[in-house]
C-alpha cells in the first residue's frame, strides 16, 4: 500500500508527537519501505493457523492481593519528577 | 577464602578494569562510569576477606551493565535522551543476583536507544566501535557491552535481546552471547522493548563463564510474572574462569580456554546437529558459509551426524518480527510523557504539548519509526492483515522448531548474513539494517535459546561467529555443548 502524507500525520497524531516537515518527508520513504518489506507475510499461507501472543501462552497471571512493601519509596519516585507541589506531579495546564 | 589469601586483590582488579576504560575511551564503550562505588565496593569485599569472611562465587569480578539495567542511583537512560535526566529508583533483580554474589559493577554500557537497533548507532550517547576494526559497528543494540568483554575491560557483561541484541554483537566482536530460553532470567528493572520477546543474557569470554552466570542469575522472581519455574541445573557447574581468579589470583585470561580437559560424555545424549538448508545461500557471507562447514567438519569427526533441515516458514520470521515487536514497543514507550520521569520538553504550553514536545526531542529517529510502525499494524483496518497474521507466522515458526527438535538435538545456523559493516553504512537505510536480524529473530519468536559461539576470524580481520540454538528448557546442556565447538 501506499503511504501519503497524511498517512504520516496520523501516524505521528497517534504516536503522540509531532514532525516536522523535513521529518514528515523522511519518515515517509523509511516507513514506506518498511512496510514493503512486512508485506511480504502476504506470501505465507496462515489459513486454519491460532495466533501466538505469548510462548509459554500465560495469560492473566496474578499475585495474591497482599500489599507488597516495594523498594523505592515515595519520595524516591517523586524526586523523579520535573515540578512536584504538596507531594503531587505539576504539570501544566490542562484545560 | 577465593582471591582472599591470594596475590589478586577486589581493589586491584577494580583498578585494572578502570586504567582498561580511560585506555580504550575512544571506542565510547560506556554510558557512566562509577569509578567511586566500584573501588569502594573492591575495599569492602577486601575488607570481609581479610577478616575472613565467606564472600560469593563472583567476589572482586568487575562487571558492566547494558545501559537499559536499572541500578539503584545510577543514571539509566537506555542511551535514550528521553531517560537522560532518570536516576534509578531500584535495581533490576538480574543485576542484584550477580551483586549478591560480590560482584563489581563499575558502569553502563552504550547501545542503541532504547536497544532500536542493530549497530548501536542509534544511541544519543554517540557510536560504539568494533573491537576488531575502528571503523566498524560494534554491532547492536548491545554493543558496548560486547566490546567491553572483548577489549577484556571487564570479565562479563549484561545485556538484553529481543531479535538478537546480544548475539549478534557477540558475533562482531568474537565472544560468547547467551540468550536463553524466554523467561529464564526475571526481566524486572530492565528497561522494556517488546515484553513477549525480551529476554536478559550476558556476554563472556569462555562457556564456562556463561554458564556461571546462567546459574546464578536465572530462577523464578515473584516481580516478573512471565519468569518459567526454575530449571536451569546448578548442581553441577562447570569450572568458571571467574572462580580462577579467585582461587588463583590469575589474572583475566583473554582467551578462550581449550585445557583439553575431559570432554562431559556429550556424545553418550546428543548426536545429531541440524543445519537449516535456507541459510546456506548467496545471502549469506562465503567466510561465514564456510565458518559453518568448518565446525560441522568437526562435529561430524567427533561422531555427530548432520541433519539438513527445511524450515521454510523461517524466511517470514523477520518480516513478523517487524510488525510484532514494533506493536509492543508502541505500547512500551507510551510511558514516556515527560510527567512521572525523564527529559521534559521546555517548549511546552499545554500538558498536550507537554506531551508531543518531550516525545518529539526525546526520541531517535529509529524509536520514532518503531513506534509508527506499530500504530500503523495495530490500527483498525490494518490489524488483521498485518499484527494478527504476524502472531499466526508466529506459530507457524514455533511449530518449525518443534519438528525441527524432532529430528536434532541442536541446530547451527550463522547469528547474521555478515560480519561487523561499515559505521554509517546502513544507518540510513532502516531496511538494510532490519535484515541484519533475519537469522536472529525467529529465536525470540519461537521463545528458544540461543548462543553465539566465536568461529575465527574473517581474512580482513573481522570476527566471525555462529549461533547454536537449542529447544525450550536445553540452556544448560546447549551451552556445555558449545564446548564441542572449541
Amino acid at each position: 500500500m501506499e503511504i501519503k502524507r497524511e498517512d504520516i500525520l496520523h501516524l505521528a497524531d497517534l504516536s503522540n508527537f509531532s514532525v516536522s516537515e523535513k521529518e514528515a518527508e523522511s519518515l515517509g520513504e523509511d516507513l514506506q519501505n518498511i512496510i514493503s518489506y512486512i508485506s511480504e507475510l502476504d506470501n505465507l499461507n496462515t489459513d486454519g493457523v491460532e495466533p501466538t501472543y505469548q510462548v509459554f501462552e500465560m495469560k492473566n497471571i496474578w499475585r495474591d492481593d497482599e500489599i507488597i512493601p516495594q523498594e523505592a519509596s515515595r519520595e524516591d519516585l517523586l524526586a523523579l519528577t520535573k515540578e512536584e507541589k504538596d507531594d503531587q506531579i505539576k504539570v501544566p495546564k490542562v484545560l | 577464602m577465593k582471591i582472599a589469601n591470594k596475590t589478586v586483590t577486589a581493589t586491584r582488579l577494580v583498578k585494572d578494569a578502570l586504567e582498561k576504560v580511560k585506555y580504550f575511551e575512544d571506542y565510547n564503550i560506556f554510558t557512566y562510569l562509577d569509578q567511586d562505588g566500584a573501588l569502594k565496593r573492591a575495599a569492602e569485599i577486601d575488607e570481609r576477606i581479610s577478616r575472613g569472611e565467606k564472600v560469593g562465587r563472583l567476589a572482586g569480578v568487575p562487571f558492566a551493565a547494558k545501559s537499559n539495567f536499572l541500578v539503584k542511583g545510577y543514571p539509566t537512560t537506555a542511551s535514550a535522551h528521553i531517560l537522560e535526566e532518570f536516576d534509578s529508583p531500584i535495581t533490576a533483580t538480574s543485576v542484584q543476583k550477580l551483586l549478591d554474589e560480590d560482584a563489581i559493577l563499575i558502569g553502563l554500557t552504550n547501545c542503541d536507544a532504547f536497544a532500536h537497533g542493530s549497530s548501536t548507532e542509534n544511541s544519543y550517547f554517540g557510536v560504539t566501535l568494533n573491537s576488531c576494526d575502528r571503523e566498524r559497528v560494534a554491532g547492536g543494540s548491545s554493543g558496548g557491552s560486547a566490546v567491553a568483554v572483548a577489549l577484556d575491560v571487564v570479565e562479563f557483561t549484561t545485556g538484553t535481546d529481543t531479535g538478537g541484541s546480544i548475539r549478534q554483537p557477540a558475533s562482531f566482536n568474537g565472544i560468547y552471547g547467551f540468550k536463553p530460553t524466554y523467561g529464564c532470567i526475571s526481566r524486572y528493572g530492565v528497561v522494556a522493548m517488546a515484553s513477549s520477546l525480551d529476554c536478559i543474557g550476558f556476554f563472556t569470554k569462555t562457556p564456562e563463564d556463561m554458564d556461571l552466570l546462567m546459574s546464578i542469575a536465572s530462577g523464578q522472581d515473584s516481580k516478573d510474572l512471565t519468569t518459567l519455574p526454575d530449571f536451569y541445573d546448578n548442581s553441577d557447574s562447570m569450572t568458571s574462569v571467574f572462580a580462577n581468579i579467585a582461587t588463583n589470583g590469575e589474572l583475566l585470561a583473554s582467551e578462550p580456554r581449550n585445557d583439553g580437559r575431559e570432554r562431559s560424555g556429550l556424545q553418550k545424549h546428543l548426536s545429531r546437529i541440524g543445519v537449516i538448508k535456507d541459510f546456506d545461500n548467496e545471502v549469506v557471507d562465503t567466510e561465514i558459509r564456510n565458518a559453518l562447514k568448518e565446525k560441522c567438519e568437526l562435529l561430524k569427526s567427533k561422531g555427530y551426524e548432520i541433519v539438513e533441515l527445511e524450515m521454510p516458514a523461517l524466511k517470514y520470521a523477520l518480516a513478523a518480527y517487524y510488525i510484532i515487536q514494533p506493536a509492543e514497543v508502541t505500547s512500551n514507550l507510551s510511558r514516556y510523557d515527560g510527567v512521572r520521569y525523564g527529559f521534559r520538553s521546555h517548549e511546552t504550553t499545554d500538558l498536550s504539548s507537554l506531551y508531543s514536545k518531550t516525545r518529539e526531542e526525546g526520541f531517535m529517529p529509529e524509536n520514532k519509526r518503531r513506534i509508527m510502525i506499530g500504530n500503523f499494524v495495530l490500527s483498525s483496518g490494518f490489524y488483521d492483515a498485518y499484527f494478527l497474521k504476524a502472531a499466526k507466522a508466529r506459530t507457524l515458526i514455533i511449530n518449525e522448531y518443534e519438528e525441527a527438535f524432532k529430528k536434532c538435538d541442536f541446530i547451527l545456523t550463522p547469528v547474521s548474513p555478515n560480519p561487523a559493516f561499515k559505521i554509517g553504512e546502513k544507518v540510513n537505510n532502516p531496511v538494510a539494517m532490519y535484515l541484519e536480524d533475519l537469522m536472529s529473530v525467529s529465536l525470540n519468536l519461537a521463545g528458544v535459546p540461543g548462543l553465539t559461539i566465536p568461529a575465527g576470524t574473517s581474512k580482513n580481520g573481522l570476527s566471525l561467529g555462529l549461533q547454536i540454538v537449542g529447544p525450550r528448557r536445553s540452556d544448560k546442556t546447549l551451552i556445555n555443548f558449545s564446548k564441542e565447538l572449541i
